[in-house]
């Protein structure tokens, strides 16, 4: 019996017509999949180490490359997919936990697509959002109930607002940290957010010294590893959020490789030189709710209450008691990550299995925050894989304020999906802290790429909202009138708390 | 009835609106709105027409007046099984009306003077509290039983038909009131309801309404926040309970609770001056909940108080003049010319402006 069962995934053809030996693919692949053998002149290439992430097939000059997915390479069994028999063969060779990255790739519902839009006609005119205002402007933040007036004739507020995020289109960059991405990719997050009027999430990689002039773009995660965290990283920034959980792998903790951990992100991240850096599954002083109000308090005082304090937490089940304690623990936002979230690495079982999709975690936790009274208290936002934007839109509608876009805002930077980010062979120069690598993402171009994809995203908003007759995105949030199923059943309508297309 | 209470869609269509005060308190009969209303016969359908009429009931002002209507007897019982055990009813008589050739299928008409003692188990509750409470119990919990109003010396009549017909269905020229609002309706999607049609009542509030609200699916889930259960699924009865909600509940002067309502837009709050800048920043942070999107030309009255009020780009017309010491809100300036030839000043309000009429210092309705 041979000792490797596990086959190439992908197959790699060259087209000889086409190639100019000029060895593109050989620099280009961190995973060595192309060789140059001197000898014979030639390029070959190994298609076993292929991660189909198409670096050479979109560096090769002379299009001569090819990688397509090898079909037919098990016999046909609905029940043992391919997948499943890879992990198996990898388990029974190895003896480990199988790792993975990016979100969950399953073929699960994605209800975004199961839910339609609704446009004016004739009773209620459509807006054109190029000729008339079209106000996307969005406050995170407590806000109270009400506000209250000093009397007279000329009337003046006494209600002090507590502090709000301003946000010029209802999309960040999720928590994404130095570490985890290379720090041309940080930098570009954090440049795109403070030039589109968004923010951008340090994630727990703590805030490096290069993106400080950034700071009042960005939200500062305090998570179970406290890396990086002191009183002027949480002043720096607008914003801080709590970390409890990642749609990608509720319950579970970060492990960030000593070899990673570079000088660079040492002083980044407070910790020494090459040691692994662990982020418990749990906060060790967080065992319960009343732990979580300590910790928000202790952040407000340590900044004097002037910026807004936020929780994140993954879309499992029973989440809308667990935001509501969030919210009543003082929460000024909470994220809620649902599980289609990416990740920079997480355990394959857990990220395909664990956590509930965003659409359902997010229209509970709006619905329950309502009855409770207290939806005001707290401000919603959203992660777990918005892909375009109908979906921020639909979201809006379902109830939340804002969404945070991770993968979608690596896809622009040029991230192909290849789901690898765990090796640190990043061949696009995001997942990674080589330096051969990380040089390949220009910031510059990488921050007009994020800001072209939120401008465009904020004309289609903005068309959306026009055809419906509303030219403010707070009659939006929260309006799901708007919405309609399509192919749900009672149930699932119910639980999104909306019609059914053609009622 | 259940069905017609969650009618799947809100109300759509075109109206037209109308009011007139007389701002020195002096009352005046109802032929005179209903020949403003006619005039705009083509604006409406047929399926709806009603007014609200304000300082009708001088010899009991003290009293809520609370014009119901019933689809059956059984209905009529239940709500006055209700009345008995949680209000004191003055009197109850049938609202007068007339066979009109025009008009046909109506329902039980029926009002009752009442007062509603403290609830000494919840004294945090007025008397317009516990009424709003009543009106939202009948409205919701008894079967065929539905308030046109329950306001203190004003009311609501209402019904399908051409509001002129329902006008001298009800004989409004045998009533003198010194505001007089009125709606004809042209609904695209829903069937004729009494209930359904304008004005819409919660107090002393009755709107009527011309548009319509693209914001309702929030603005409802926002007022069930503070208890408003909206059951007409009409956009109308959202703008009525917000007016209540802003200016009774949270006490915020007319001017704010308009831009709470019809906010300005971020780039007119840029050019304000910081101290403006702050106060409406805060208003659009709270009060998202409470923007009324989409097309809408309202005249709002209340006790002592007409408020015309558009969206804030005015996709719906609304038309003002004054004339000694009257005041006309109107779709079009036909139907006040129609009353009023020779009005000292007609003018456009602005969009999202609201203009005011009030009672002259020292005058007293109530």
């Amino acid at each position: 019996m041979p000792e490797w069962l596990t086959q190439a995934e992908f197959v790699i053809e060259r087209d000889p017509e086409r190639c100019i030996q000029c060895k593109v693919c050989v620099r280009q692949c961190a995973n060595e999949v192309h060789r140059f053998d001197a000898e014979l002149g030639e390029v070959f290439s190994d298609s076993d180490k292929c991660v189909g992430c198409h670096r050479c097939v979109s560096l090769c000059p002379t299009n001569a490359l090819s990688v397509r997915q090898v079909e037919l390479d098990f016999r046909s069994n609905a029940n043992w997919t391919p997948q499943a028999i890879r992990n198996i063969y990898k388990q029974a060779e190895q003896g480990g936990v199988l790792l993975t990255g990016m979100g969950n790739p399953e073929p699960l519902p994605v209800y975004w697509d199961r839910m339609l839009l609704n446009a004016s006609q004739v009773t209620n005119p459509s807006i054109d959002p190029l000729r008339e205002p079209m106000e996307l402007l969005t406050y995170l933040g407590a806000k109270p109930t009400r506000l209250k007036y000093e009397g007279g004739d000329e009337p003046r507020l006494e209600t002090e607002l507590g502090p709000q995020l301003e946000l010029q289109v209802p999309v960040m960059f999720s928590t994404m940290s130095y570490g985890s991405i290379s720090y041309n990719a940080s930098l570009a997050l954090a440049r795109a957010a403070s030039e589109v009027g968004t923010y951008a999430n340090t994630g727990e990689g703590g805030l490096h010294a290069g993106i400080r002039p950034f700071a009042k773009n960005m939200i500062v995660q305090v998570a179970s590893g406290r890396f990086g965290v002191d009183a002027d990283y949480l002043n720096a920034a607008a914003a801080v959020e709590i970390k409890i959980g990642q749609g990608a792998k509720p319950g579970i903790g970060g492990h960030l490789p000593g070899e990673k951990v570079t000088a660079e992100i040492s002083a980044t991240r407070m910790i020494p030189l090459g040691t692994d850096a662990i982020s418990p599954a749990p906060h060790h002083d967080i065992y319960s709710i009343e732990d979580l109000r300590q910790l928000i308090y202790a952040i407000k005082e340590t900044t004097r209450y002037r910026k807004p304090v936020g929780v994140k937490i993954a879309a499992v089940h029973h989440i809308a008691a667990i935001a509501s304690g969030a919210v009543r623990a003082g929460a000024d936002f909470v994220a809620i990550d649902g599980y289609r979230g990416g990740t920079g690495a997480a355990p394959t079982m857990i990220r395909n299995n664990v956590g509930i999709p965003i659409e359902f975690a997010l229209a509970a936790v709006d619905a329950r925050l309502r009855e409770e009274g207290i939806r005001q208290d707290a401000s919603l936002v959203v992660a777990g894989s918005f892909r375009c934007a109908a979906d921020v839109v639909k979201a809006i509608a379902l109830g939340a304020d804002a969404c945070y876009i991770g993968t979608g805002a690596l896809v622009a930077m040029g991230c192909h999906l290849c789901q690898k980010c765990y090796t640190g062979r990043c061949n696009w120069g995001i997942a990674t802290q080589d330096p051969y690598l990380t040089r390949r993402l220009n910031p510059n171009i990488a921050v007009r790429r994020l800001v072209n994809l939120l401008e465009s995203w904020r004309h289609e908003i903005k068309e959306i909202m026009g055809g419906m007759g509303i030219n403010a995105v707070e009659s939006l949030r929260g309006n799901r009138d708007h919405l309609r199923g399509i192919g749900l059943t009672d149930r699932e309508l119910n639980a999104l708390g909306i019609q059914m297309a053609g009622e | 009835m259940a069905t017609r209470r969650l009618l799947p869609f809100k109300d759509m269509g075109g109206c037209s609106i109308t009011g007139i005060m007389d701002e020195s308190g002096r009352r005046f009969a109802g032929d005179t709105i209903i020949r403003s209303i006619r005039n705009m016969h083509e604006r409406s359908n047929g399926l709806g027409g009603g007014f609200a009429a304000y300082g009708i009931y001088p010899e009991r002002d003290e009293q809520y007046a609370m014009h119901l209507m019933f689809d059956t007897h059984q209905a009529k019982r239940d709500t006055e099984a209700l009345l008995d055990q949680r209000a004191t009813v003055h009197l109850a008589e049938p609202i007068p009306t007339r066979a009109h050739p025009a008009i046909s299928g109506e329902p039980i008409l029926h009002r009752y003077f009442v007062n509603i003692e403290a609830d000494r188990g919840r004294p945090h509750l007025g008397e317009d509290d516990l009424v709003v409470e009543l009106h939202m119990q009948i409205n919701a919990e008894v079967e065929d039983a539905f308030v046109f109003s329950a306001g203190k010396n004003m009311g609501c009549f209402k019904g399908v038909g051409y509001p002129e017909d329902i006008g001298e269905f009800f004989r409004l020229e045998e009533y003198d009131a010194y505001i007089w609002i009125a709606h004809g309706r042209f609904p695209t999607n829903t069937t004729g309801w009494w209930g359904g049609a304008h004005p819409f009542s919660l107090l002393d509030w009755a709107i009527v309404h011309n548009g319509e609200i693209s914001s309702y699916g929030i603005n409802k889930r926002y007022l069930r926040n503070f208890g408003y259960e909206c059951t007409l699924q009409t956009d109308t009865e959202v703008i009525a309970y917000m007016f209540d909600l802003l200016m009774r509940k949270h006490g915020l002067p007319l001017e704010l609770a308009c831009s709470a309502m019809a906010p300005p837009f971020w780039n007119e709050i840029e050019r304000m001056d910081e101290v403006e800048q702050a106060q409406a920043r805060a208003i659009r942070a709270v009060y998202g909940g409470a923007l009324l999107n989409g097309p809408f030309a309202v005249v709002v009255g209340s006790t002592g108080r007409m408020i015309g009020f558009s969206d804030r780009t005015k996709l719906r017309p609304q038309v003002c003049a004054r004339s000694g010491d009257r005041l006309y809100i109107s779709s079009e300036e036909a139907a006040i010319r129609t009353v009023c030839p020779d009005p000292d000043v007609v003018w456009h309000p602005e969009a999202g402006e609201p203009v005011l009429g009030e009672l002259q210092a020292g005058v007293k309705v109530n």
